[in-house]
């Protein structure tokens, strides 16, 4: 909302400091987004009329024009050519100082001396317009030598752009804005100057209104406005609306905007000969009906819409046919608009409900500066007075129209005014500093709220202006933060609090950082990559799945949340292998989701109106994915990392198990990471598929071998589907220990895990067991290979004798036996 | 160059065919496919003898020329999933390994750091500085209904207020009843929830997790962006508390120097609420670019927790107040480290990266 002060300062006496009234608006929540200086450095400039125009020689670009404006005429060296002889232009003097600091001296061009600069629009900071000189002659009155100031009826001001905040409709004025600076400053608020009706007859000789919704509308104020005459608004109420970032248009409309604006009312006037029956109805729209707004676009009415909950109420004006012929509250039909041959005209002000508004301008995407503000909430109290003020302002130039007697008034259901109490001990609490109750009376009395102070305790009633106050202890919130915002937050106390329980993190945050920290230790570079993709990289992975998609996307390929991080992780080896940095290993913790059809019991939460349905919601799975690569890494460089992973988290027994490979792995070159007891996979270690990782690769290369591990945080926090090792402390034996290498010949069905961990629970006497060698050979016979184990016996309480050796070394060959496998 | 005759060309088709079944390897198809359908195949040969022809003669030639090139065409195409799927299975066989059968200490590691992300390494030190002053951490999920984004923050369904987020919605339900989270405040709920369920109130916790909004990314702002959120449930919690719990953490992340102030502000789920703002850390409060000339920078929202969500998720009123606050993880990084260009956190590029810790 933009306020020029020269506006603020006909209610309040600003500060003349215009850094105190920025910082004050700040302090009150009014956050003040821009100040800007308007029509300074203007002072000097004056009107000037063109006398000759000469040639310069040698130049094609650049004139010598002699103008007067004053007593002595004036030669100027000017590059404009969109002038003539007898026209009237700005003329800024040797020694003016322009918008920006732009200080006019004596010039000499091409042998001609220049006494100053003949000015466009734009280099006077009024308008974009840099085609030429700024033009005066449609000016009345326009003399040489005036000031362009005086001509244009221009004040140097400062526009303050403030953004209030959405639970301020009263700050969508000049006067709300104006009431809380002088709250706060402890200032007087002056009233502005309004009409009286004047005519004769009373309204309802001439106009009717009614209100058939009165759900939708809660006050409906129709004025009859008779021999008016359309031209235009004074040139200084042009400007503030100009400065307030609306156009002028005629001084009907003006005065509706300039009210508006000013007392924060959106009213609306028709041309009353384009009313049939001169009769303002205020309705709920029926299904299918249509109007065309003034913006010239059908709108087909009563429709529902996508928004939650929205069944396609839209609340409308009719005339004495019934027929549509506005938007309330948003925008008024085209068939009934002011024209310039309007002479009588009726004047809507009324109250809609704020929630329908709202719905009709988001299902519409139609937002007027009438909507934004219903739709936050307009004083319901307010259309007397503001239609006053309109015609106050329309009669400075239609002074002899006729306000008949006695507005139509009709009433539908407003929200009721609640009655809040708060006691000095509520304030006290809820703040933590002790403002004292007779201070906040004084505060909340400054910005219109009736107050009764009994001792302790306030009973409230909040300004009408000020319908986000609720009741109730909600309500007694609501009153507070009024009285700490007009007193200041920066006067409120702060105190540390503390508690009794300690912080901390829980063991899956832990477990998270855990794991990051080992996989950077192992080389890894975090990586964040989309969580949304394209439906043809979703079908890389998993073709013909349903997937979670988004009903509103920005881009087509940002439309499904992953199913896995495995093409994003790729993606931005490549963006790095593009550059000749793909000798790297990234890695990422993050979140995928499943679609709920794909899952035997998806996750359902409260959702829906009113929370009460439960909606079904994509299963949400935290996974860590490290993909290598750099070249001459393979899967089993995944594996040893998985070992280090899985040594660093004190797993218990997770088994590397060979298995078929889904889709976007290396068919051959992929294993599950298995709980041996528990069958629990937490994880999968390979390569991508070939064929994938040439597809996303850089054109042109060939992609390396890219090794991965996939790990599901979820399950891996589970201790129930993934053991850990005992926290109990095992001494090492004090006695030597034995070592005794074991190669099998075994079969290939048989696990290399699934065997050591046999070995290593075939004696008492083992202390670890160890795979160092892998051989296949022919030699060894077919479907076969050996294994080779380098195992360390040990006792706690004695050296190892040559038979106890011997006995468990038969032990673990008769365990491996058992598998099938045979001693080399 | 090999004459042919129009005459020979049922054989041409029998030979051009036997010499596809023959072809061994892809290499080989390559090699051949241009003698035995492209522009060196007898078919091109034989198509420029055609102009020697009256126009009947041409138009019925032509047509049997073109069948049989079309007949060797979907041979050789044929021909060509069948080699690439056999050399693709032997490759697959070539490279099989028993991945069970990895000796883990013959696998060698080159000696180099890895790097944490920076949003990582981020909320790592933010969730550090809240665990010293007594906070729980806890997560929540990144897809929820509209119920925990809006609804029992206090912001029904066409709330004005809801245009305050840019909402992705899910297709799944009714419209606009699933989406995608577009601030860590529903985390708050179902912490609430859960405390009244469990009767384990108070609760002291910061929520951190990843974000969305529908919103072009720009050099400051990123369609999805991390958020860190606090919330503090007990009795006796007021406004003074919120404040000091605001200016302790500054100190302790930001520095000893750098201070915060807070002014009102609205949100639906706290009353009252407040904006807060740090001095800015380039200019230290001087006034620079980055702070418009102010001083200050403005951080994140917060507040009272507001009647109305204490009603949606059961909390009585008279007995718990409370306080919430949340600001933006990234941002953070980006005011730490200066980054002038959001859009290097979701790049991931290796020199980007190696710059932190
Ligand atoms: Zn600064």
């Amino acid at each position: 909302m933009k306020i020029p002060l020269s506006w603020l300062a006909e209610f309040i006496d600003v500060p003349s400091d215009i850094d105190v009234l920025r910082a004050t608006l700040d302090d009150l929540g009014l956050v003040v987004e821009g100040v800007e200086h308007v029509g300074a450095g203007l002072e000097d400039v004056v009107v000037a009329r063109v006398e000759e125009i000469h040639a310069i020689e040698g130049a094609d670009r650049i004139r010598r024009v002699i103008v007067t404006a004053g007593a002595e005429p004036v030669e100027i060296v000017c590059g404009a050519m969109n002038f003539d002889v007898g026209h009237h232009v700005p003329l800024a003097p040797v020694g003016a100082v322009l918008p920006g600091d732009f200080v006019i001296a004596q010039r000499k061009m091409r042998g001609v001396v220049s006494n100053g600069m003949l000015c466009s629009g734009r280099e006077l900071g009024l308008g974009d317009d840099h085609g030429g000189l700024l033009l005066l002659d449609d000016q009345p009155g326009v003399t040489p030598g005036q000031r362009l100031l005086d001509l244009l009826g221009i004040a140097p001001d400062i526009v303050f752009d403030i953004s209030p905040e959405g639970n301020r409709p009263d700050a969508w004025s000049v006067e709300g804005v104006a009431r809380d600076v002088a709250a706060r400053l402890e200032l007087s608020v002056r009233e502005v100057e309004v009409a009286e009706p004047n005519g004769a007859a009373r309204t309802d000789t001439f106009a009717t209104g009614s209100i058939e919704a009165p759900d939708l509308c809660g006050a409906l104020l129709v004025s009859a406005l008779r021999h008016v005459t359309v031209t235009d608004s004074p040139r200084w109420l042009q400007r503030r609306l100009e400065m307030a970032g609306m156009r002028a248009v005629s001084n009907v409309v003006d005065a509706s905007n300039y009210v508006m604006l000013e007392l924060g009312q959106p009213t609306h006037p028709y041309d009353a000969a384009r009313v049939a029956g001169r009769h303002l109805g205020v309705r709920q729209a029926r299904p299918g009906e249509a109007l065309t707004t003034l913006d010239d676009t059908e709108r087909v009415l009563g429709q529902p819409g996508r928004g939650l909950g929205d069944t396609g109420v839209d609340c409308v004006i009719v005339d004495g046919t019934d027929a549509v012929i506005g938007l309330a509250g948003i925008m008024g039909g085209a068939s009934s608009e002011i024209s310039p041959s309007t002479t009588d005209v009726l004047l809507e002000a009324a109250f809609f409900a704020p929630m329908v508004i709202a719905r009709t301008s988001k299902r519409l995407s139609l937002r007027s500066e009438a909507s934004s503000r219903f739709e936050r909430g307009v004083d319901p109290t307010l259309a007397e007075r503001a239609t006053a003020r309109f015609v106050a302002i329309l009669k400075l130039t239609s002074p002899d129209l006729e306000w008949l007697a006695s507005p139509v008034r009709a009433i539908g259901s407003t929200p009721p005014i609640p009655e809040i109490t708060v006691t000095q001990a509520n304030i006290d609490a809820l703040l933590g500093t002790h403002v004292p109750v007779a201070d906040a009376e004084r505060l909340l009395t400054a910005i219109g709220f009736s107050v009764q102070r009994r001792d302790d305790v306030l009973t409230v009633a909040p300004s009408p202006a000020r319908l986000d106050v609720r009741a109730g202890i909600a309500g007694r919130a609501d009153v507070i933060e009024e009285i700490a915002r007009l007193h200041g937050y920066r006067r409120l106390e702060r105190r540390t609090p503390t508690w009794p329980t300690p912080g901390g993190l829980n063991e899956r945050q832990q477990l998270r950082r855990t794991l990051r920290d080992v996989v950077i230790g192992l080389g890894g570079y975090e990586a964040w990559t989309p969580s949304l993709g394209s439906d043809e990289d979703f079908d890389l992975l998993h073709p013909n799945v349903p997937r979670v998609r988004i009903t509103n996307p920005l881009a087509s390929d940002e439309s499904v949340l992953r199913a896995s991080q495995m093409v994003g992780l790729v993606r931005a080896w490549a963006r790095n292998a593009e550059r000749g940095l793909g000798d790297v290993t990234l890695f990422e913790i993050g979140t995928v989701v499943q679609h709920p059809a794909t899952v035997t019991t998806p996750r359902e939460a409260r959702g829906g109106v009113d929370g009460a349905s439960l909606v079904p919601l994509p299963s949400e799975n935290e996974r860590l994915m490290i993909l290598w690569g750099r070249e001459g890494d393979d899967a089993r460089t995944a594996v040893a990392a998985w070992s280090v992973i899985a040594e660093r988290l004190r797993l218990l027994d997770v088994v590397v198990r060979t298995s078929d490979a889904p889709r976007g792995w290396h068919p051959t070159r992929f294993a599950q990471l298995v709980d041996r007891e528990t069958g629990v996979a937490v994880g999968s270690v390979g390569e991508v598929d070939p064929d994938l990782a040439s597809t996303l690769a850089p054109s042109g290369r060939t992609a390396p071998r890219l090794a991965v591990i996939d790990v599901d945080i979820d399950v891996l926090a589970d201790s129930d589907q993934v053991r850990r090792r005992s926290s109990l402390a095992n001494v090492p034996s004090r006695f030597p220990a034995a070592a005794v290498d074991l190669a099998f010949v075994v079969p290939n069905e048989v696990n290399a895990h699934d065997l050591a961990a046999s070995l290593r629970s075939a004696s008492d006497l083992v202390e670890s067991v160890e795979l160092f060698d892998v051989f296949r050979d022919d030699s060894l016979g077919t479907g076969v290979r050996s294994l080779a184990y380098a195992i360390r016996f040990a006792a706690a309480d004695r050296t190892l004798s040559e038979s106890d050796v011997a006995d468990a070394r038969g032990a673990l060959i008769a365990a491996a036996t058992s598998w099938g496998a045979v001693l080399r | 160059m090999s004459t042919y005759s129009l005459h020979d060309l049922d054989q041409i088709v029998i030979d051009s065919l036997a010499s596809v079944d023959a072809l061994g390897t892809t290499e080989e198809f390559r090699e051949r496919e241009n003698e035995l359908e492209g522009k060196r195949s007898p078919f091109a040969i034989l198509q420029k003898t055609l102009g020697s022809l009256d126009a009947d003669g041409r138009r019925e030639a032509g047509a049997r020329l073109q069948n049989a090139r079309a007949a060797v065409r979907s041979a050789l195409d044929a021909k060509w999933i069948v080699l690439a799927k056999a050399e693709r299975d032997a490759t697959l066989e070539r490279d099989r390994l028993d991945l069970g059968d990895t000796v883990v200490s013959a696998i060698t590691w080159p000696a180099e750091a890895g790097h944490s992300g920076l949003v990582a390494s981020t909320q790592r030190s933010l969730e550090d500085v809240f665990v010293g002053m007594g906070f729980t951490v806890a997560d929540g999920p990144e897809v929820e209904t509209d119920w925990y984004n809006f609804e029992a923050l206090n912001i029904p369904p066409a709330h004005p207020a809801r245009g305050m987020w840019d909402t992705f919605y899910v297709e799944l339900g009714e419209p606009e009843t699933v989406l995608l989270r577009t601030h860590t405040s529903p985390t708050q709920i179902h912490l609430m929830e859960h405390a009244v369920a469990t009767n384990s109130l108070p609760i002291h916790s910061v929520m951190p997790g990843r974000c969305f909004r529908r919103d072009t990314p720009d050099a400051r702002h990123l369609a999805t962006f991390h958020q860190i959120e606090g919330l503090v449930v007990d009795r006796g919690i007021s406004f003074a508390d919120l404040a000091g719990v605001i200016e302790t953490f500054t100190r302790a992340y930001f520095g000893p120097d750098i201070e915060s102030r807070l002014r009102p502000a609205y949100f639906p789920f706290t009353e009252p609420s407040a904006e807060f703002e740090i001095t800015c850390t380039i200019c230290r409060g001087d006034g620079c670019r980055t702070c418009s000339q102010t001083g200050w920078i403005e951080l994140g929202g917060c507040g009272m927790i507001d009647p109305a969500v204490f009603e949606a998720v059961g909390i009585d009123a008279g007995e718990w107040s409370g306080f919430a606050f949340g600001f933006g993880i990234d941002r953070c990084a980006q005011m730490r480290h200066q980054i002038a260009d959001m859009r290097a956190l979701i790049e991931n590029d290796v020199r980007f990266l190696r710059q932190f810790a």
